[in-house]
């Protein structure tokens, strides 16, 4: 591609694309949509309080874990070899 | 439409006084170990230049509000891994960008509504009048709506680069690439931008 085709190009593009204002800023406070997001994540503050919630499946994996460590021995050293 | 030399450079940070510097620095290690009104502070601080960097990107205001909820929301899930003796902003705008493109590829697998912004992009340049003549509007339509079909990492170097001259340091920074990589990825776009325009029968 020549020089001259490329800067065409990028002219015609600038001409599609206006750049955008600067002065542009959000419409809204976006700050209690943050905090409402941060809340929602799994052990943020608000999960915190509610303990009994936040963990029960990895509870739940770990004793499955463990029964089924009891009840077949002999696949501990399989499962060791692959960590 | 701005005047270029009205568009906000990002390295134009004024100089800090040794008071403010500390200030800051305090703020950066307590946001560092979790404190949530250092962060509100510096999201206070930064959610403009950080929603104007999207916008620049994504081009949507709604979506850029989105992204910016989102930036910050991972800037707080990753606050451990921040490095105080580092500049802020530089480090939102990376993350920032990383939610952009991951926006982009998002919308580019729902067919069809990837162009729709850049046709109203479009539609309200044709009613200004820093608009070129000798550009039809026909062209600058299927220009827009060739650039929607571009990868998103290569759009996203284009549109920075081209159409907001931003430095090609600082896109490299956001993008996490070397300052080559960033000159290529432009390369490659307009490259394929001229391919899909003379396949729709327009010669630029």
């Amino acid at each position: 591609m020549k020089k001259q085709d490329e800067d065409r190009i990028k002219q015609i593009l600038r001409e599609a694309l206006p750049p955008v204002d600067s002065a542009s800023e959000p419409s809204r406070d976006l700050w209690p949509a943050v905090l409402r997001r941060i809340d929602a994540e799994p052990g943020s503050e608000l999960s915190r309080l509610e303990p009994g919630r936040q963990n029960w499946f990895d509870w739940a994996l770990l004793a499955g874990l463990v029964v089924f460590a009891v009840s077949f021995p002999a696949t501990i050293p399989v499962f060791l070899y692959y960590l | 439409m701005p005047e270029r030399s009205e568009i906000v450079r990002f390295d134009s940070v004024p100089e800090l006084s040794s008071n403010d510097l500390e200030h800051s620095q305090n703020m950066l290690a307590r946001f560092r170990q979790g404190d949530l009104n250092a962060f509100e502070t510096l999201f206070r601080e930064h959610q403009r230049s950080v929603y104007g960097w999207i916008l620049r990107i994504v081009r949507d205001p709604a979506a850029a509000e989105d992204l910016t909820v989102e930036t910050f929301w991972r800037i707080h899930r990753a606050h451990a891994r921040f490095e105080p003796a580092r500049a802020f902003e530089p480090w939102a705008r990376r993350i920032a960008t990383r939610a952009a493109l991951d926006w982009l590829r998002a919308r580019r697998t729902e067919s069809g509504r990837a162009a729709t912004n850049f046709d109203q992009d479009v539609a309200d340049l044709s009613s200004r009048s820093a608009a070129d003549p000798g550009i039809a509007a026909e062209t600058r339509l299927k220009t827009a709506q060739a650039f929607a079909r571009l990868p998103p990492g290569l759009r996203i170097a284009a549109v920075l680069s081209v159409v907001e001259e931003q430095p090609h340091k600082e896109v490299a920074a956001a993008l996490g690439i070397s300052v080559g990589a960033v000159k290529l990825r432009v390369f490659r776009a307009i490259r394929l931008l001229r391919k899909d325009l003379l396949e729709q029968g327009i010669t630029p």
